[in-house]
C-alpha cells in the first residue's frame, strides 16, 4: 500500500553548537547526574529476604477456604470456583450434609474433597469472585514452595489451614464479608457495577428491575 | 646483602609486586564498578559475600575457575586459544616501562619499575599495546562465528585509527622533555614543581591521550567490539570460563596502565607539592610519593568508569569522525604549535594559550561540520507517492 507523502515526516539532524560540538559540556553534565546519584547515598533495593515487600490490599496470592462462626468450611459446595476457573484447577467433589447432625445444621452441601493445584493456578481470583458465600479467598502469600508436585496439590485441609494461618494476620480479610451468605446474596445493597461490566442501554439486562441482572 | 645487588633480584621482586598488585586490583576494579554503576542507578550492588560484598572478586575468581571451559567445535583451537593468552600477555608487558613510584637506578634498592632505564618507554608502551588488539582479531576470527567476526572486524578498525592519535598526542611531550622515557618525563615535572606538569602545557594532547587510550582499551563509550545490544557479546561471544575472564583481566589491566600513563605524563607522576617534591628526602618519602601516584592512579581509574556507566556508544560513524576529523587533525596542529614555542624559543607558558585557542579552532570547525551544507544536495521532501516495497 502506498504511504501518502504528505504522512511522511522528513526530519533532519539539528545542528550543534559550539560548546555541544566539543561534547564536553554534555560529558561534564553526565558525569555531574551520576556523581550526584553516587553520593546521596539512595537506594531502591529491597534487601528481599530480610525486608518483605508492601504488598497492595488486593494482591492475589495462595488460596484458602474460609470458615463459618461454626468453624465448618463456609463452601457448599456448588462448583461455581471450578466452573468459573480458566485454568481447571480446582476439583470438588460434593457431598449432602448429614440431616440429623447438628454441626451441619443449616446446610444442606459441603465439599467431600477440596482439590485445588497452586501450579495449575493462574492466580487469577475468577474463583474469588465467582464464589457465591465467600468462601474460596486468595491471600497475601507470594511465597509459595514445594519440592514436590504432590505437595502443590492442596487439598481442604490445606486450605482451611491456610485460613488459620492468615485470617487474623491483618492482610487478607478485605474481600471477605463475614455472614451467613455473603455479600452477594444480599440483593439490597448490589454492588454498582464497573465499566468492565457495563452494560448498554439497549441491552435488555438494562430494562431489567435491577440494572445489570437478568431476570427471565 | 651481596646478593641485593643483582640485578634480576630486585627486577624479580618488582615483577612479584607488579604482577599481584595488578591481578588483585583487576578483581577489585571489578567489584568498584559493579558498585559504581549501583550506586549511580540507585541500587545497592554485590553486598552478599562477606562485609559489603568485598568478597566478591574471590567467589567470582572461583566461579571462572571452576566453569566448564568450552572449547566450540567449530573454532580453530589453536588461535581461539592464543586469542586470550595474547591479551594479557602484551597489557602486561606494557607495564613493564611504567613507573609506580619513584624510580630509582641505585644497585639493591627498589627499583619501582620492573624495566628500568627504557629510553623508547613511550613507544614500547604503544608498540605492545597495539599487539592487543591482535587478541580481539584473533579470538573473534577463531570463534568461526558472525558476531565475533563483526567484532574483531570493528576492532581492527577502531583500534588502528586510534592508534594515531595516540601516538602523536605524546610527541609533543617527547619534544619538550627531548625524551621518550617515561621516568624522565615524570623527574623533570617533579623538579619543576607543580606548574611543571604537562597538562599545563598540553591540555588539549592530555585530552586527546585519554580519549585515544579509552578507546585503544574497548571500553564503553567505545565498546563497540563487544556491544551486547548488536554483537552478543562481539569478539568474546565464543569464549567461557577462564578464557573470558582473561580477556577482561586484559581490559581492565590495560585501564590500569593507561591510568598509570595519563597520571604520569600529564599530572607529574608522584609529584605533589610540599609532601612529594623532588628534594623531598624525608624517612618514608617514598611511601608518600607511591601513594600520591596511586591517588592519582585511581582518580583516573574511577573517571573512566564512571565515564562508563555516564556516556552511551558512540556510532561507528561518530567514533571515525571523531578520530579522523576530531583528534588526529587537533594532534597534528598540536605537535605543530609544540615545534614552533621550541623553534623560536618562546616561554613554555605560551603553550597554555595556544592549546585552548587550538580547542576553540577545533570546536568552531566542529560546529561548522554540523551545519546543513549550503551547496550539498539536501534530502528533500519527495513529490508523489512512496511505495512500500515489503508489504502490500
Amino acid at each position: 500500500m502506498p504511504i501518502c507523502a504528505d504522512d511522511v515526516e522528513w526530519v533532519e539532524e539539528p545542528t550543534m553548537n559550539f560548546w555541544e560540538s566539543t561534547f564536553l559540556p554534555a560529558i561534564f553534565g553526565g558525569l555531574q547526574i551520576t556523581g550526584s546519584h553516587v553520593v546521596d547515598g539512595k537506594t531502591v533495593t529491597h534487601q528481599y529476604p530480610e525486608e518483605k515487600p508492601v504488598l497492595p490490599a488486593h494482591y492475589r496470592g495462595v488460596h484458602r477456604l474460609n470458615k463459618d462462626e461454626a468453624g465448618r468450611v463456609k463452601c457448599v459446595a456448588c462448583m461455581m470456583c471450578a466452573t468459573a476457573c480458566p485454568a481447571h484447577c480446582i476439583s470438588i467433589v460434593a457431598t449432602e450434609a448429614p440431616k440429623d447432625d447438628p454441626l451441619w445444621n443449616g446446610r444442606d452441601k459441603f465439599p467431600l474433597s477440596f482439590e485445588l493445584d497452586e501450579l495449575k493456578c493462574i492466580y487469577c481470583g475468577m474463583c474469588e469472585e465467582a464464589c457465591p458465600c465467600d468462601a474460596i479467598e486468595l491471600t497475601h502469600i507470594y511465597d509459595l514452595v514445594g519440592t514436590t508436585r504432590q505437595e502443590l496439590l492442596f487439598d481442604k485441609n490445606k486450605l482451611l489451614s491456610v485460613y488459620d494461618q492468615t485470617k487474623d494476620c491483618g492482610l487478607d480479610p478485605v474481600r471477605t464479608k463475614r455472614g451467613a451468605l455473603s455479600g452477594c446474596s444480599e440483593f439490597a445493597n448490589l454492588p454498582t457495577l464497573g465499566p468492565a461490566t457495563s452494560v448498554k442501554a439497549d441491552d435488555r439486562a438494562a430494562k431489567a428491575a435491577s440494572p445489570g441482572v437478568i431476570h427471565d | 646483602m651481596e646478593w641485593l645487588q643483582n640485578p634480576l633480584i630486585m627486577a624479580g621482586v618488582a615483577i612479584g609486586i607488579a604482577l599481584g598488585g595488578i591481578l588483585t586490583t583487576c578483581a577489585y576494579l571489578i567489584l568498584l564498578e559493579r558498585k559504581l554503576s549501583a550506586w549511580m542507578q540507585d541500587r545497592l550492588g554485590p553486598n552478599r559475600v562477606g562485609p559489603m560484598g568485598l568478597l566478591q572478586p574471590l567467589a567470582d575468581g572461583a566461579k571462572l575457575m571452576l566453569k566448564e571451559d568450552v572449547i566450540p567445535g567449530h573454532v580453530n583451537k589453536f588461535l581461539f586459544v592464543l586469542g586470550p593468552a595474547i591479551s594479557v600477555f602484551t597489557t602486561m608487558l606494557a607495564f613493564a616501562v611504567v613507573p609506580f613510584g619513584p624510580v630509582s637506578h641505585e644497585k639493591g634498592q627498589f627499583p619501582f619499575v620492573i624495566a628500568p632505564g627504557v629510553d623508547l618507554g613511550i613507544v614500547f608502551i604503544f608498540a605492545v599495546t597495539s599487539l592487543a588488539v591482535y587478541s580481539i582479531i584473533l579470538g573473534g576470527w577463531a570463534s568461526n562465528n558472525k558476531y565475533s567476526a563483526l567484532g574483531s572486524l570493528r576492532a581492527s578498525a577502531q583500534v588502528v585509527s586510534y592508534e594515531i592519535p595516540l601516538g602523536m598526542s605524546v610527541v609533543g611531550l617527547a619534544l619538550l622533555h627531548s625524551s621518550m622515557s617515561l621516568e624522565k618525563i615524570l623527574i623533570n615535572q617533579a623538579e619543576m614543581g607543580f606548574l611543571g606538569w604537562n597538562i599545563w602545557y598540553q591540555p588539549v594532547a592530555c585530552l586527546i591521550f585519554f580519549t585515544a587510550a579509552l578507546a585503544e582499551s574497548n571500553r564503553l563509550p567505545f565498546d563497540l567490539t563487544e556491544c551486547e545490544q548488536e554483537l552478543v557479546g562481539g569478539f568474546h561471544t565464543e569464549y567461557s570460563a577462564m578464557k573470558w575472564a582473561m580477556f577482561f583481566l586484559g581490559e581492565y589491566t590495560h585501564v590500569i596502565t593507561i591510568s598509570f600513563l595519563t597520571s604520569v605524563l600529564f599530572f607529574g607522576g608522584w609529584h605533589f607539592p610540599f609532601i612529594a617534591e623532588a628534594a623531598s628526602a624525608y624517612p618514608g618519602a617514598w611511601v608518600v610519593k607511591v601513594g600520591v601516584l596511586l591517588f592519582k592512579v585511581s582518580c583516573m581509574i574511577v573517571l573512566i568508569q564512571m565515564l562508563r556507566w555516564t556516556i552511551p556508544r558512540f556510532r561507528f560513524d561518530q567514533l571515525m569522525s571523531l578520530a579522523w576529523k576530531g583528534l588526529i587533525p587537533m594532534a597534528t596542529v598540536n605537535v605543530l604549535i609544540v615545534m614552533c614555542v621550541l623553534e623560536f624559543n618562546l616561554p613554555r607558558l605560551w603553550l597554555l594559550p595556544l592549546s585552548l585557542l587550538l580547542f576553540v579552532g577545533v570546536g568552531l570547525i566542529g560546529t561548522q561540520a554540523s551545519l546543513p551544507a549550503s551547496g550539498a544536495v539536501r534530502r528533500k521532501k519527495p513529490v508523489g507517492p512512496i511505495v512500500a516495497a515489503a508489504h502490500h
